[in-house]
């Protein structure tokens, strides 16, 4: 009898499981999954690029190194690649499972750079396939031309989904009858007046992060004694590309900042921690807004944020205050200190990175080779850690600094989420599931360099288990006509 | 304009379930292979057959989801809030799928191949099962339009979701033995040939069962549809029964060059036949397509994208799967 009592109980707990407030889980699943994918976005976009350097100056110059890292980089990027595919198909999955109200009422307008991004990720699955898997038996040039799509279609689903994103910022293009999309405009929804200024902020920094991160690897192995010509080809062709994206970043950033002081002030008052509309705003280094509107800690550099604001006018340009709208349409306390703090994150790590990359550009320019001291290799190689921490933290300020709307001034969070009260079961297992996905990531990309490097290597015939070398006899790449 | 779209998302259905669900049946033949000295060639062959090809046919599932949020944002927006629990498994079988996969190509020492190798071939089957539910789910008529959300269990766990789960299943295990049987011709293994052709027939007889049970299923919990297919679908039905025993005919006789068009005919007018039953519904009964579609404009836009995509994409799958069959598409470099 005591246990069917308990199996009554345990019931009566099932819709109370299932009863939990949704919204915070949902933005906290929404919010992972896509922090997430976000990391495997560069390697996605900028890899390729950085493969097909080498891999031209292989073909050029007949360069064995270059070959090589090529070769072992398109293999890793087929892994990441994966992973990338799939948790970003979540995210689609995750937009109706998550904001069923939004997507019903905004899909109409808020899918089409969607439908263009599905083209470029079509685009890309082909040929970033036929280009891990041709290096054999294609020749040279063709198959280095088959890698080029996926260049232009990563940059091309890079631009579409940040064209969704800055249009949640910026909604336009449509028009809202009841609670439905009425007429749309398709140009003006993918082409709304934030998106070239996200889009371009974006893409620069999938190359700067992919270049740092996939640079930091080469560095460390420096580090570890590892110095011969294939280490520094490594390092060189991704650090590159990052040095060239740091300083373009920095004046897209500035004019980024910029549009949002002119068109989403709330964001703006967020990030500059400003209480009260006024000029003469100081620009706050770290510190922290209180309840009461008073700016505790930190570094103030006065009027610097209204200067940087609008050069111009200096000193005496007005920036709007968190005072200018009510509390239910900004963001919370906790949410503008979020926000400024991400802020400064960024605006710190890029700073760092622009002094690395002008390093290397003075070594380059003066003694014609890369710095190879122990400093510069250690800051090299955290830098790929710092550049993520820096794409992560812009990423929090663009979308915790919409807050509290889902689609700016027309639809709250709260009112476009699910109402599933069992979200936080599907946000707990997802956060598990994904911390086991990322580890294992990290871990086979490891051991594929352990055994590149002949370190604990096994015999590829004493596999037994799954596939064993395909058996008619590949002819090797080198045997293959050049040119 | 409506019609057209509701078209064009059900070709990519279509897709999704011959090149996609080909894929996950391979899991399903990976799966069920033996342990791993005997399931070993089997499994090679899997890897070899799918590995170039099957992020591209994932796209298609994509493809689907954006067509139907986009040009028919209210009929997403209401199957994503009842069928919440199969589309969040179907999700997380996906990650596990395509990142186990990756992960098991990677890697050589025989244990993290076998844990990797579990849940690719695992998660292959979950996948289809929670799509085949969803189908069910919507053919019969459990989906809801209006923003309310339909019963979150009894919604997809019922007779018609689990025939649909089930169909599922059989449907991609006999396309992709179909497919392994050409592709281990190819490749001149007659011994794998002859594995699956075996195999191929035996998912043909299950999935020929699993329809004619279907029947009754669908002639007691889904009258809508049942009625649609025993009338203006009736054509496609007669087609794909036609097709499967054309198929297993062929199969039967060794000649294979046929087999594999006529196996993609009878899967393609399986699923043809569920959208003509259930037309001009996008949610039997209470949503159709016309209801639920978004304005013109965007359905202008979706199709114009659709033209690019086929101007540009279609050459690109052709090139992909013409290296592949050529054998142009080897190994990765190791």
């Amino acid at each position: 009898m005591d246990s069917v009592a308990t199996i009554v109980q345990g019931v009566g707990v099932i819709p109370a499981l299932l009863a939990v407030n949704p919204v915070p889980w949902a933005r906290s699943q929404m919010a992972f999954t896509l922090g997430f994918h976000i990391i495997l976005v560069p390697l996605g976009v900028a890899w390729a690029f950085m493969a097909l350097i080498a891999n031209w100056r292989a073909i050029k110059r007949d360069d064995a190194d270059a070959l090589m890292l090529a070769q072992r980089w398109s293999k890793c990027m087929a892994v990441t690649f994966a992973v990338g595919a799939v948790t970003g198909t979540v995210l689609t999955f995750e937009f109706g499972l998550l904001w069923p109200t939004f997507m019903g009422r905004f899909g109409a307008a808020f899918g089409i750079p969607f439908a263009v991004e599905g083209l470029f990720f079509f685009l890309e699955a082909i040929f970033i396939a036929i280009y891990i898997y041709g290096w054999k038996r294609m020749k040279p040039w063709p198959h280095f031309w088959a890698g080029v799509p996926i260049v232009i279609a990563g940059i091309g689903g890079t631009v579409s989904v940040i064209a969704a994103n800055a249009w949640m910022n910026e909604p336009q293009g449509f028009t809202l009858s009841g609670n439905k999309v009425t007429d749309v405009q398709p140009f003006k929804v993918f082409f709304n007046n934030a998106m070239p200024y996200e889009a371009v902020h974006m893409v620069l920094a999938a190359y700067l992060v992919g270049g740092f991160l996939i640079a930091s690897v080469y560095a460390f192995a420096m580090l570890r004694g590892r110095r011969d010509r294939y280490y520094r080809l490594g390092f060189i062709i991704p650090f590159t590309v990052a040095a060239i994206a740091t300083p373009m970043q920095m004046i897209v950033g500035d004019s980024v900042a910029r549009f949002v002081f002119n068109n989403e002030p709330t964001k703006f008052a967020a990030i500059e921690l400003v209480p009260k509309t006024s000029s003469d705003v100081p620009e706050t280094l770290l510190g922290h807004l209180n309840k009461d509107g008073t700016v505790t800690g930190g570094i103030k550099i006065p009027g610097l944020a209204s200067w940087l604001s609008d050069p111009s006018t200096g000193k005496n340009t007005v920036v709007q205050g968190l005072n200018a709208w009510p509390a239910s349409q900004e963001p919370t306390l906790n949410e503008v200190n979020v926000v400024h703090l991400a802020w400064d994150v960024m605006i710190g790590i890029g700073t760092l990175l622009s002094l690395l990359a002008v390093w290397y550009a003075l070594s380059w320019l003066f003694r014609r080779r890369m710095p190879m001291g122990r400093f510069f290799l250690t800051a090299a190689s955290v830098a790929g850690i710092a550049a993520i921490g820096a794409l992560e933290a812009g990423w929090v300020v663009t979308e915790v600094g919409r807050q509290p709307w889902i689609v700016h001034e027309y639809l709250l969070v709260k009112d476009a989420s699910t109402t599933n009260g069992g979200v936080w079961i599907t946000f707990i297992t997802i956060t598990v599931l994904y911390a086991i996905v990322g580890t294992t990531l990290v871990l086979v990309l490891r051991s594929m360099s352990r055994r590149w490097r002949g370190q604990g290597e096994i015999d590829e015939s004493d596999v037994p288990y799954g596939p064993s070398p395909i058996p008619e006899g590949d002819a090797p790449r080198e045997e293959a006509p050049v040119g | 304009m409506s019609d057209v779209i509701a078209v064009v998302l059900f070709f990519g259905v279509i897709a999704y379930a011959i090149f996609g669900g080909a894929d996950f049946g391979a899991g399903f033949w990976d799966l069920i292979a033996g342990n791993a000295d005997r399931g070993s060639r089997p499994r090679a062959l899997v890897d070899h057959s799918i590995g170039p090809v099957w992020e591209a046919n994932h796209v298609w599932l994509i493809f689907c989801l954006v067509v139907l949020w986009t040009a028919f944002p209210s009929a997403f927006s209401s199957i994503t809030l009842t069928l919440f629990v199969p589309l969040t498994l179907a999700a997380l079988g996906i990650v596990l799928r395509g990142s186990s996969f990756a992960f098991r190509k990677s890697v050589l020492r025989t244990r993290d191949r076998r844990r990797y190798g579990a849940v690719f071939a695992t998660s292959s089957i979950l996948v289809p099962y929670c799509m085949g539910a969803v189908a069910g789910a919507i053919a019969s008529g459990r989906v809801p339009a209006g923003g309310k959300s339909g019963d979150w269990w009894s919604s997809w766990i019922n007779p018609t979701s689990i025939l649909g789960g089930v169909l599922a299943i059989t449907v991609c295990a006999y396309l992709a033995a179909v497919y392994l049987t050409h592709d281990a011709r190819r490749l001149d293994d007659p011994e794998m040939t002859e594995y699956f052709r075996r195999r191929a027939m035996v998912a043909a007889v299950a999935g020929g069962i699993v329809a004619f049970v279907g029947i009754f299923v669908l002639k007691a919990d889904a009258t809508y549809l049942f009625h649609g297919l025993t009338s203006r679908a009736l054509p496609l039905a007669i087609v794909s029964v036609l097709c499967g025993l054309g198929s297993l005919w062929l199969l039967l006789r060794g000649s294979l060059r046929w087999s594999r068009l006529l196996a993609i005919g009878a899967v393609a007018t399986v699923v043809a036949g569920w959208g003509v039953a259930q037309w001009d519904y996008m949610l039997p009964q209470t949503l159709t397509v016309s209801q639920a579609a978004a304005p013109s404009a965007t359905l202008w836009t979706v199709l114009v994208v659709f033209i690019a995509a086929a101007v540009l994409i279609l050459p690109s799958l052709g090139l992909l799967y013409a290296l592949d069959q050529r054998s142009v598409l080897g190994t990765e470099v190791h």
